[in-house]
């Protein structure tokens, strides 16, 4: 076991995990961050998508161990006072997602997005999303909340 | 699924991780881990020991040294991407880069680990071909270096031994050069079916020197000799460059997969590379 300490949230916790933890399994098991959730095995779709120092990562292809002394930011961390982040805000409004489960990442990553590039075309959201799989394919509203949020000010 | 138990070690100097990689048994370097996770994941490797290089400070980011860039092996793509000196000297590698994969894997994915993992669709070997690159591999026994043409030895197969870490590249500046990376892929986050680098000096209208890479051409990065050739003084005309991108398949063994067979292959790496050219001599 590994002693590590890692912020998340806003919170700081220390914790002993194995090394072979996944940073994902870490979030949801011992902290209970569920919002957080895990889709493939190959790295490929893109759900478990959390900030790590501020960018976007898989959480899935990290252990751990390797966010010792960082700070994660996940889906449970943007809401606040009961409010949803615009973001969040803009996906509800938008019809962006049908089962949800693309959701958690597809929002993370379009805070990524919206960071770098404050005022995205379509084209530039389609991909800046590309590492995010939506298996309902709901893809047309996804890309018109992102741009719905940007235009609103939605970076924050 | 979750990975097969290891021993974990963070070095925190290159000589730390050398004395790791040869002192402990069945040792793995794990750099962004964007290429090994699944393969641990996946259990299709299980080491004994993960030596976990991301907190060698010597091995991150891009300096100026005189006539080269030295990029060292930890840069994440998205630092390579952004990087202004890279632009400036190294369009080409800016512009391959950027075709890697998706922007989460660009933020953890390193420049030395995609050389090293040395996959046939990968697209920054054909660049180091290319550009001719050099390779400064640290061992046991000191430091020595490769040129890029001898460092990719086949399908995931490197000069590097399994003590030895990348620890640098040195790139070689093309200041003012012409650059395009043409990819072809059909979804989403895929690797390339074929991909073509290539780089161009221009002397008024006519091409004066030329560096062109194949991606996924055969088991390793392949350099095309023969177009480069035939391009040297030759108008950067779509008709020359055609021409000369004819010959781009000639003496390659691309495999035949579920993307495509080798004859697909060998029609796409003609036309990608009169692509490229054009469109790294503002022609295209
Ligand atoms: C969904 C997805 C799509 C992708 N698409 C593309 C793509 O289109 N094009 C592309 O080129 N790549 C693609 N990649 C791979 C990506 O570029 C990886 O970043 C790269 O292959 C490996 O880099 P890494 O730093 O993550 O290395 P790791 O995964 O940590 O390591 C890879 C291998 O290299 C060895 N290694 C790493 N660094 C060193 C070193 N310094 N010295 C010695 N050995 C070392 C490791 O031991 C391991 O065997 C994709 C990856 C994913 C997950
Ligand atoms: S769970 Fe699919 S990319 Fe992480
Ligand atoms: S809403 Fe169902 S996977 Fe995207």
């Amino acid at each position: 076991m590994t002693r590590i300490t890692v912020k998340v949230d806003g919170s700081s916790f220390t914790d002993e995990v194995e090394p072979r933890t996944l940073l994902v399994h870490y979030l949801r098991e011992q902290l209970g961050k569920t919002g957080t959730v895990v889709g493939c095995d190959t790295s490929n779709c893109g759900s478990c998508t959390v900030h790590l120092d501020g960018r976007s990562v898989k959480s899935c292809s990290l252990f751990a161990v390797q966010a010792d002394g960082h700070e994660v930011t996940t889906i449970e961390g943007l809401a606040a006072n009961g409010q949803l982040h615009p973001m969040q805000q803009a996906f509800h409004e938008n019809h962006a997602l049908q089962c949800g489960y693309c959701t958690p990442g597809m929002i993370m990553q379009s805070l990524d997005l919206i960071a770098d590039n404050p005022d995205p075309s379509e084209d530039d959201v389609r991909l800046g999303l590309e590492g995010n799989l939506c298996r309902c394919t709901g893809y047309q509203n996804i890309v018109k909340a992102v741009r719905a949020a940007a235009a609103a000010g939605g970076a924050q | 699924m979750i990975p097969a138990a290891f021993e974990y070690f963070t070095p925190s100097t290159v000589d730390e991780a050398v004395a790791l990689l040869r002192d402990q048994p069945d040792a793995k370097v794990l750099a962004g881990g964007q290429s090994l996770m699944p393969v641990l994941r996946l259990r299709l490797a299980a080491p004994e020991t993960i030596v976990d290089i991301g907190r060698i400070g010597e091995l991150q980011g891009v300096r100026d040294d005189g006539d080269a860039l030295v990029i060292g092996a930890m840069t994440p793509h998205s630092t390579v991407q952004a990087d202004p000196l890279v632009g400036e000297h190294a369009r080409l590698v800016s512009l391959a880069t950027a075709t890697i994969a998706d922007p989460q894997v660009r933020h953890r994915g390193t420049f030395g680990g995609s050389l090293a993992h040395a996959d046939p669709a990968g697209d920054l070997p054909a660049v180091a071909v290319a550009l001719d690159a050099s390779f400064v591999i640290a061992g046991p026994d000191g430091r020595r270096t490769v040129a890029a043409a001898d460092f990719f030895e086949g399908v995931f197969s490197t000069a590097l031994a399994e003590d030895e870490l990348l620890v640098e590249v040195r790139v070689p500046k093309y200041t003012g050069w012409g650059a395009h990376y043409e990819k072809f892929n059909r979804v989403a986050q895929q690797w390339s079916i074929v991909a073509v680098a290539a780089a161009v000096r221009l002397d008024g209208d006519s091409i004066a020197e030329a560096r062109v890479g194949l991606t996924n051409m055969g088991s390793t990065p392949i350099r095309a000799s023969a177009v480069e050739a035939a391009l040297v003084g030759r108008p950067a005309t779509p008709e020359a460059v055609r021409e000369a991108a004819a010959l781009a398949a000639d003496g390659t063994s691309p495999v035949s997969d579920l993307n495509g067979d080798a004859d697909y292959r060998r029609h796409l790496a003609s036309v990608l590379t009169r692509r490229a050219v054009l469109s790294a001599a503002g022609t295209g």
